[in-house]
This record gives structure tokens, sequence and C-alpha cells, in this order.
């Protein structure tokens, strides 16, 4: 019993992570473009949050509400104005660009806040909990779960059905030939990522309410993300989930083993898939 | 009567001719510098000197190699961790201690390549630093170096450092003291070697191979280049630098643990901005963005984590309106280079006879 326990824990968890990921997912998709500075944006919407709670006694799960919005802007006014300037055949422009972001937003938050860690107040969900057939399950890792399952089937679904998603699709596919077709490239990889940094505030929301923050753990989430989405397969949003669910997974069970192997289980795992499916379980994008 | 046409190719220009000169007799002065300098100032040099180590390096890896890797701290801690465990459980003497640590360096190198090899541009990046992380928590675990709050170099090694007692001897100045000039020497021959190897590299065939990997990989295989072979040697040959000067740092600190060793922000980070701030791509770059790093350092450091910030602001801002940074900007204007790499032809018209 202890055993389904961890496996269900395990699943939960990855929820978490397919929220970090997914993000990192979507904008790697459309633009190919990996944004190193994922897992500080993710620490900056918990800020956000953060301060939305404190100063309007909102409760977060509200304050996430106003915080969407504003991180939308955000990710538009950053991609328009400084990430679609170095997009291009040359990798080496935006990883820098966006390691640099990550360093300065790192610094700007601890600076800000200080590098105490912090925690999202929760009332009285934090301790709720579901009895399913005999095992007691945490009301919030499964709102975080069946957040991860609705974002990646709302994503799929604008994908497949908008005309937005038309236009992401035909700007991934050839950003050239979508141009002459009326579509601008700029605005669309503006509005990816703006969609991007709201599944972040969801993930931040999460990341905020389940744990302490603090400024320094923005890395690390970056690297849960992208084994993620790794594991899954470039460019498949389903894939993603199931990569969390893996990271999540091992995670739980090598903690269950052995506390301090928790991380290094999670790292492991991916290593493994790495050597088996290097291109991951469910590759879609060709490169 | 009949014109042959001879030429002679070099890349030599007159700037480099004497920039040679003058670096010649900078490199003298350096090494007899420690009879006149200060102690402090010898520290200064000794960091300038290993993180320009680490910087070209990097360079040649990214810049070079077109491999974008933020897991050189992965080598630099291995490094620093092999000299440890080898003068502490073994007793080897440190210095020796630091070819070692190169060698580690090497042979975490082979499965790093095999696992980040598999990750294309972008993903490689991340790849590599995973491979640091998993690093990190290993040794993390390793109780006989201290786990993961580390440990020190112990007085009965620091004060068997071989030659540490000749320059005592010879320049009257305390153990401390013989230990720093002991380093600062082999971090100046660290970073001639460094740049010297890495210069040579380039202007050999396999820098031609390399540049051509780089600038188009289809194009360079469809002239035979084996791009992935050329991937290898440049990873491979950068672990191997960045595993010693990783050993040397830490001699010279006497103390070690997994979160500094490995730490992406002091091994990995400083030497990107470094790089690309004095111009990813080129042998000067990085030299005249470690002068720049250490102004700012020094001028800043009182200022904590807004140090970070501002240089992570100039990180962006270079690559976004200087990509080629300042040297790049300096070229532009100028058109010196001092370790040209460009091939030139020089035509001689010779009339014989017939």
């Amino acid at each position: 019993m202890i055993w389904v326990n961890t496996i269900v824990q395990g699943i939960l968890l990855g929820g978490l992570y397919a929220l970090f990921a997914a993000g990192l997912s979507l904008v790697f998709g459309i633009m190919r473009l990996v944004n190193l500075a994922h897992g500080d944006l993710i620490v900056l919407g918990a800020y956000l949050i953060l301060v939305i709670v404190t100063l309007l006694g909102l409760h977060p799960l509200l304050a996430v509400l106003i915080a969407a919005p504003a991180m939308f802007v955000l990710g538009w006014v950053l991609q328009k104005y400084m990430l679609n300037r170095v997009l291009g055949d040359d990798i080496l422009p935006p990883l820098l660009v966006t390691f640099g972001l990550s360093i300065a937003l790192q610094n700007a938050l601890l600076e800000g806040f200080s590098a105490d860690s912090q925690r999202l107040p929760t009332g009285a969900l934090a301790s709720a909990s579901l009895d399913i057939g005999g095992l007691s399950v945490g009301v919030l890792p499964l709102l975080t779960f069946a957040s991860a399952v609705l974002v990646v089937l709302v994503l799929n679904r604008i994908f497949y059905t908008t005309s937005l998603g038309r236009a992401f699709r035909a700007t991934s596919d050839d950003a050239v030939t979508a141009s002459l077709m009326g579509i601008k490239p700029a605005n669309i990889f503006a509005v990816a990522t703006g969609i991007a940094m709201i599944i972040v505030t969801i993930a931040a929301l999460y990341l905020g309410m389940r744990s302490n923050f603090d400024p320094n753990i923005g890395p690390a989430r970056l690297i849960y993300a992208f084994e993620a989405v790794i594991i899954g397969g470039l460019g498949s949003l389903w894939g993603t989930l199931l990569g969390g669910i893996i990271i999540g997974l091992a995670q739980t069970i090598g903690a269950a083993i052995n506390p301090e192997w928790q991380i290094l289980s999670g790292h492991i795992a991916f290593l493994v898939v790495l050597i088996f499916r290097p291109r991951g379980l469910f590759p879609r994008a060709t490169d | 009567m009949s014109t042959t046409a001879s030429y002679s190719v070099s890349t030599a220009t007159r700037a480099s001719t004497i920039a040679g000169a003058l670096g010649l007799v900078l490199v003298v002065g350096l090494f007899v510098a420690p009879a006149f300098i200060s102690r402090s100032l010898i520290q200064d040099l000794f960091f300038i000197f290993t993180m320009l180590t680490l910087a070209q390096f990097w360079n040649m890896l990214a810049g070079y190699g077109g491999l974008v890797s933020i897991g050189q701290q992965a080598f630099v801690g291995i490094g620093a961790y092999t000299l440890f465990a080898s003068s502490i459980l073994l007793g080897v003497d440190p210095v020796f201690a630091i070819v070692l640590g190169g060698l580690a360096g090497l042979a975490l190198a082979v499965p790093t390549a095999f696992f980040a090899f598999r990750l294309n541009g972008a993903y490689f990046a991340i790849g590599t630093w995973v491979i640091a992380e998993v690093v990190r928590l290993l040794v993390a675990q390793w109780k006989a170096v201290g786990g993961g709050t580390g440990t020190s170099l112990p007085r009965s090694v620091r004060s068997e450092i071989v030659f540490t007692e000749t320059i005592e001897s010879l320049s009257g100045v305390r153990a401390a003291a013989a230990r720093d000039i002991l380093a600062y020497w082999l971090a100046l021959i660290l970073v001639i070697s460094a740049i010297a190897g890495i210069y040579w590299l380039l202007r050999t065939k396999r820098g031609l191979a390399l540049a051509a990997v780089r600038d188009n990989m289809e194009a360079a295989k469809s002239v035979g280049v084996d791009a992935l072979r050329m991937k290898w040697v440049v990873f491979l040959s950068a672990a191997f630098g960045t595993g010693m000067t990783g050993a040397l740092i830490y001699m010279q600190k006497a103390r070690i643990s997994p979160d500094a060793a490995f730490s992406v922000t002091d091994w990995t980070a400083y030497v990107i901005f470094i790089v690309v701030i004095g111009g990813i791509g080129t042998i000067e770059g990085p030299i005249i963005g470690v002068l720049i790093f250490f102004l700012l350092q020094s001028a800043l450091s009182d200022y904590g984590s807004w140090y970070l910030l501002i240089l992570g602001l100039i990180g962006i801002a270079v690559m976004l309106f200087a990509p080629r940074g300042v040297w790049g900007l300096i070229t532009d204007k100028t058109g010196i280079q001092l370790f040209p790499i460009r091939r030139t032809l020089h035509f001689k018209n010779n009339k014989e006879e017939g």
C-alpha cells in the first residue's frame, strides 16, 4: 500500500513538472527558442502572486487571475522587443540573451525580496485531502494535476481548432511562407510567449502554494521542465505531460528509497530515456 | 619568356607581429612580477589568469565549436575534487594532482559527450547542465571528501607542496605567500599554454574544419569534414583544460564544497559573460572580457546582487546591440587582429628567361 501511495504521489507531482514544462514546450514548438530564464520567470510569477495576495488580501487562486494577464503582457513585450531580435539560424544569441535574463532576474528578485524563502497562503487547502479507495490524496496535488491536464487540453484545442492555432502551426512550419499569407511571425511569436507566460503563472501558483520558494530556485525548475520536454519528445504536449509524470515518479520513488536521492533519481531517469529514446517518447518535431 | 606567378600563404599581419613581440615582453614581465608586486595583486592576477583560461576553453567550445555548454562547472568541480581526493587520500603532491584533475575532466567528458551529443543546439546546453548537476549530487554523497559540506586541504598537505620551500628561501616570504606565488606561476603557465594551444589548433587544418562545422555543418560534411570527430576533439580538450584549471583554483583556495566547486554562476555564468562582453569567436575577446569583468567586479563587488544584475543586463545589451563584443567593435573600426587565423595570399611575379 505504501508503494501504491508513492506511485500516486509521484504521478501527481508529475502534474506540477508538466506545468513547468508546458510553456517551454509551446515556445520551443513554435519558434525553436529555448528560454533559459523560464525557471526564473516561474519564480517571478510566484512573487507577483505573493505581492497581489499581500496587497489586496486575495486568495492566491483569485490573485492568479490578476497576475496571469500581467505576465501575458510581460511575455509579449519580452518576445516582441527583445527575443525576436535574436531569433535566427544561430542558436547562440537567444541562448546567451535568455541566460543573461535569467541571471538578471534572479538577482533583481534577490534585491527586491531578499533570499528568505516565502510561501503563498493557502488556508485550509494545504491540508485538505480526499479518501480515494483507502488512499489519502491531497486536494492541492489533485488540483495541480487536473490543471496540468486542462492546460494541455486547452493548448491542443487552441493549436488545432482556432485560427490562432493555424497561424502557430503555419509559422512553426515555415515562417517565411506564413508571412506571405498575411501572418506577422513577430506578432505570432509574441502572442505565443504571452500564452506561455500564462501557463508559467499557473505553474507559479501551484509552486508557491505547495512549497517554499526563494529567488534562487529558478534554474532547478528549468532543468525539471527541460527534462520533461525532452522525455516527452519535442513538440508533443501530451508527451510533455508524460515526461513530467516520469520525472515526478522517479523523484518520489528515489526519495522513498533514500531522501538524498530524490533529485538525482529524476536526472537519472532522464539520462536513461536519453540512452534508449534520444528523441523522446513521442517525437513530433524533426529537429 | 614566360611569367609564372608564385604565391605564399600566411596568416601573419603587421599588427600580429608587433603584438607577438609585445606579448613576449609581457609574458617575461609577468613571470618576474612576483618579485616586485604585492601579495593581493598576485592573487588578483591569479584570479584573472584562471578565469581567462576557463573563458578561452569555453570560447573554443562555443565560439569555434558551436557547442554552447552550460555545464563546464562539472569539469571545474571534478578537477578540483580529484586534486583534493588524490592529495588527501593518496598523498599525491597537489602540483602533480593538477594534471590528474585534467585527466579526471577528460574521463568525465567521455560519458558527458555520449549523452549531450544526442541533443542539438540549445538542448545540448541544458543537457550539459543536467550532467553537471548529477556529478554535483554524486560528489555530495562522497563522505571521504566531506560529503555535502566539503573539506579543506590539511596543513600537512599544504606545507609540503613542491617548490614552495625553494620560493620561500629565495624570496624570503612566508609559506602562505610562497604558495600564492607558486599558484600564480602555474596559472600563468596554464593560461599561456591554453592560448597558445588554442591558437595553434585554429591555425591547423583542424581549425579550418572546426570553423567549417560551426558555420555550416552539412556543407562541411559534404567536403569530407568529420563533424562529429571535430566536436569530440574540441569537447575533450576543453574538458582537460577546464579540469586542470579547476584543480589549480582549488589548490589555491585550499577549501572545497560541492556547491562552490560545481557552481554554475562562478564557473559558467561569469565565463560566458567574459566571452560575450569581450567578443565571442576570437582569442582577443576573452582577454578584453576578463579585464572588463575584473574592473566591474572590483567596482561593484560591494553591491552584492546588484553586481550580477548589472552583469546580466550588460550581457543582454552586448548580445542585442554588439553581438561580436568589445573586440568586434575594435576590429570593425581598425581592422587589427592580434591572433590572425585568416589565411591571406601574397603573390610574387617571377619573370624567368626561357
